[in-house]
């Protein structure tokens, strides 16, 4: 058993303490915004929040996720408004086929959380998820948007 | 006894084949007096469009969204001939079932070669500009008066005379009751008239993808599902010889070990890391065959020997190189390489399947419902109106997920083995990585004689490698007599992807060198390793002519007015011929690709003659039309992203006849630090040919990069990735 705050919420799962948080989230929660892209902390698609800060899920065991508070895709608008990021993602037509970007909103989010008018090389030191359809152009433009939101 | 006919892979492929563009066919279809209606009980005015009664417009398209944005562009150009409000437009996909059943009313599902508009958009335009006439038609029926009097714009009809207006929910009912028009009564509108298609307006499919909510083939779930993970025999066309079952039986969620077909396992659980943890600790014997004595050297060795082998099949010819080049007075040669890729798609290879004796059901994320209809057929053993399939989001495609439907055979093959229970089988990155359909391994030697005087006076382009078609196609290459004709795209004599450039004597052909890795169709195609061969030793000869890379292309370009036109558009936009700044370096390329012409211009600086920095590239698309000027800006964005990032990191190596890149640490991709500044101009010059969007560019941002740290450091490299080089992007 392990008990873990997801989005504000408390879950008492009975799950192996170490079974990876990703797998936990999209299997036993049900919030599947949280993607599977490599399994080895390498592209950034299972990006979620451990008390604020941006985490690869694939590769945290539950047991550490324990007593935190986790913020996934699914919990980071607040009811029917938006994030800034997402806004900014929307205002800008960011996704492709959309796969890695709740990922890349959530390392996003926590950079801005972090430092709020990141510059350009803020952003290349610390946003390294993969996109594969390459929308990086669009990435850039709406994190500096979302700063000045 | 059925009658349905079995659907066999192939007949769909020559089906898709034979329908081409031309499906008035389907517009033809008399509905009759009874109304076909959309699964909300909304009704249909004909395949293409559904009118909900609150005026909502659900526009219906049977190629697949991927990312490339082929469906907010489809919908654009219905809605641009529907005449109907574009704020109320949504979108549906119709399912191959549906389409078998109404005689291929939606025409081909397959959505790869950058096909997706440039190949659909005359019957979706008419498919809009009939339903239009029929909802026009309604109004005036209503009114009493001839629909001459009426026309239609924003989702209303307005009766000229009286000002009457109507909402096009209001008379969709009366709509759909009416025989369709004849299409010979269809005038199309002039591109230059288009108000929704030719804009920039947002994609239709964006909103759920923020928040989690977008439900890709991966995240699928359905009522008493299992999940199953898979191992396939690693070495390609290895057996299956066993595995010990009871030894991971009782591991927690385990519910089932089965073999799937003859070369793989699959372990099903309650969820996928229960499945995935015992497969790990699966015991399991392969019989891994011949192949598995096969390494890259001995690939490698083999292209090596087709460079200069005897026998080739002609893709373009002029004069007679072969003496022009043995009488020369000087000449210059050089040989490339261009390695196997795996698409890695973000999203791996996965698909869901629930098999009874009556009923066989698959979701998965696809290029090709059709294809993917036909593999789970044969796999199935169903007749077509018992098997249907369902297209969920795909997480990429890139040619994949079109012509290759193995994971949707292994899904149905393990379903079959737990009849009624639906089974999601997710691919890990490793098994994705190991089981591509690879981009094909290629060698090219170029020779280039010239006279006295260093004019060029013949080019031969020999091209020693892997036929794609010969694999997937092979009765194209029997027709061809064993030739694959593919393998020449960007080289070819004529048609969408013919050769750019006349030369007094020309011979490109290739020495056909298959391998036991499976060839696939990675975005791009063939046109990624020969716009590298032909685009970079171009820079070769000019510097062997001691003439400017720009001015030597020209004199070969007097016939391809429309390839001098990109190459020219980034010359002047580069600023081609003037100083560039300190420490910046120029390259160029272009080439014909999927009907459009493209060209690129890159700027770059290298430090310790290694690390390279793209800062900016433009890039030229003469398309015919532009249907989504911001998608295509994307596209051609994306492209450089998935081009650089095989020209700089990746390749698939062979040993003991297996992949040996597993995982995105050793098949890195680019980040956002690296990304160059895009800029893309969009030179649409009309004409009756579409061109394809998706692929085209990404040839060219290679050679030009290429060709920008040629001038930057002297070093012509000549094989991929850059990293074995030593050169890093940064």
């Amino acid at each position: 058993m392990v008990k873990l705050t997801i989005n504000g919420k408390s879950h008492q799962i009975d799950v192996e303490s170490n079974t990876p948080l990703l797998w936990v989230l999209r299997e036993q929660v049900g919030l599947t915004g949280t993607k599977y892209g490599c399994g080895i902390a390498q592209c950034g698609a299972c990006t979620v929040h451990l008390d604020g800060k941006a985490v690869r899920s694939c590769a945290i065991p539950v047991s550490a996720a324990a007593g935190k508070r986790i913020t996934t895709i699914e919990g980071l608008a607040t009811g029917a408004v938006l994030h800034k990021v997402q806004q900014a993602w929307l205002d800008h037509d960011v996704p492709q086929c959309g796969y890695c970007q709740t990922g890349m909103i959530m390392a996003v989010a926590a950079l801005l959380a972090e430092k709020p008018r990141p510059t350009d090389a803020d952003i290349n030191a610390s946003i390294t998820n993969i996109c594969r359809c390459g929308t990086f152009q669009q990435v850039r433009e709406a994190i500096h948007a979302a700063a000045k939101a | 006894m059925t009658t349905t006919p079995r659907i066999s892979r192939r007949s769909f492929i020559i089906g898709t084949a034979a329908v081409g563009g031309g499906l008035a066919l389907g517009l033809r279809l008399p509905f009759g007096p009874e109304v076909v209606r959309a699964a909300d009980g909304s009704p249909e005015i004909n395949a293409w469009v559904v009118i909900r009664p609150d005026d909502t417009v659900v526009i219906r398209v049977a190629r697949s969204e991927m990312g490339q944005g082929t469906i907010t562009g489809l919908a654009q150009l219905v809605a641009e001939e529907l005449e109907c409000n574009w704020s109320k437009v949504t979108y549906e996909y119709p399912t191959p079932g549906q389409n078998i059943k109404r005689k291929r009313v939606w025409g081909s599902f397959s959505t790869g070669g950058s096909r997706g508009i440039r190949t659909s958009h005359d019957y979706v335009r008419q498919g809009g500009a009939a339903a239009r006439m029929m909802l026009v038609q309604a109004a005036a029926n209503q009114w009493g008066v001839p629909a001459a009097e009426c026309s239609a714009a924003n989702s209303i009809v307005t009766h000229g005379p009286t000002g009457r207006t109507v909402t096009y929910g209001g008379v969709a009912e009366a709509a759909a009751k009416l025989r369709a028009p004849d299409p010979k009564s269809i005038t199309l509108k002039d591109p230059k008239s288009w108000k929704v298609a030719g804009r920039s307006v947002k994609r239709l499919d964006t909103a759920d993808k923020l928040t989690g909510k977008q439900v890709y083939g991966f995240d699928l779930k359905l009522p008493g599902m299992l999940n199953a993970a898979i191992r396939d025999c690693p070495v390609f066309g290895g057996k299956l010889k066993s595995f010990n079952a009871a030894k991971v039986a009782r591991m927690k969620g385990v519910k089932k070990v089965v073999r799937v077909g003859d070369s793989a396992v699959a372990v099903v659980a309650d969820t996928w890391w229960h499945a995935k943890t015992a497969l790990d600790a699966l015991p399991v014997v392969w019989d891994e065959g011949e192949n598995a004595k096969v390494s890259s050297a001995t690939i490698a060795a083999m292209l090596k020997a087709g460079l200069d082998a005897e026998q080739a099949f002609v893709g373009n010819q002029a004069g007679n190189a072969k003496s022009a080049i043995a009488s020369a007075p000087s000449k210059i040669e050089a040989v490339y390489s261009y390695p196997f890729l795996n698409h890695a798609c973000m999203e791996p290879m996965n698909a869901t399947a629930r098999y009874t004796p009556d009923k066989c059901e698959v979701w998965v994320p696809t290029q090709d419902g059709e294809a993917s209809f036909a593999a789970l057929q044969e796999a199935s053993g169903l007749p077509a109106d018992k098997c249907e399939v369902y297209k969920i989001n795909l997480g990429g495609g890139f040619g994949r997920r079109g012509a290759f439907q193995d994971y949707v055979t292994q899904a149905v093959q393990i379903a079959k083995q737990m009849p009624g229970t639906p089974v999601k089988l997710l691919w890990s990155r490793e098994e994705d990585m190991l089981h591509g359909h690879y981009h094909p391994i290629m060698q090219c030697k170029l020779t280039g004689a010239f006279d006295a005087g260093n004019n060029l006076t013949a080019l031969h382009v020999r091209l020693s490698g892997q036929s794609i078609l010969a694999a997937v196609r092979p009765h194209i290459v029997e027709k061809e007599k064993g030739r694959d004709p593919l393998t020449f795209q960007g080289l070819a004599t004529s048609g969408e992807h013919a050769f750019g450039y006349t030369f007094p004597n020309l011979m490109i052909d290739h020495a056909m060198r298959n391998t036991h890795v499976p060839p696939g169709f990675w975005r791009g195609v063939n046109i990624n390793q020969n716009c590298i061969f032909m685009e970079c030793f171009m820079d070769e000869l000019a510097d062997a002519a001691g003439q400017d890379p720009l001015e030597f292309r020209r004199r070969f370009m007097a016939k391809h007015p429309r390839n001098l036109g990109v190459l020219n558009a980034v010359a002047e936009r580069i600023g081609w011929g003037k100083p560039a700044p300190k420490g910046i370096y120029r390259g160029l390329a272009q080439m014909k690709a999927f009907n459009s012409y493209v060209a690129a211009a890159a700027e770059i600086s290298v430090e310790d003659r290694s690390k390279v920095k793209i800062h900016r590239i433009v890039a030229a698309t003469d398309p015919g039309y532009a249907v989504n000027p911001a998608q295509i800006e994307r596209q051609v964005a994306g492209s450089f992203v998935y081009g650089l990032s095989a020209l700089f990191y990746q390749e698939n190596t062979v040993k003991n006849g297996r992949i040996v890149e597993q995982n995105f640490d050793t098949f890195n991709s680019m980040r956002i630090a690296q990304m160059p500044k895009v800029e893309s101009i969009i030179m649409p010059t009309g004409g009756t040919v579409w061109g394809g969007i998706g692929e085209p560019t990404i040839c060219v941002a290679a050679p030009a990069v290429l060709n920008a740290f040629y001038r930057a450091t002297n070093r012509r490299i000549r094989s991929f990735p850059l990293k074995n080089h030593g050169i890093v992007l940064v």
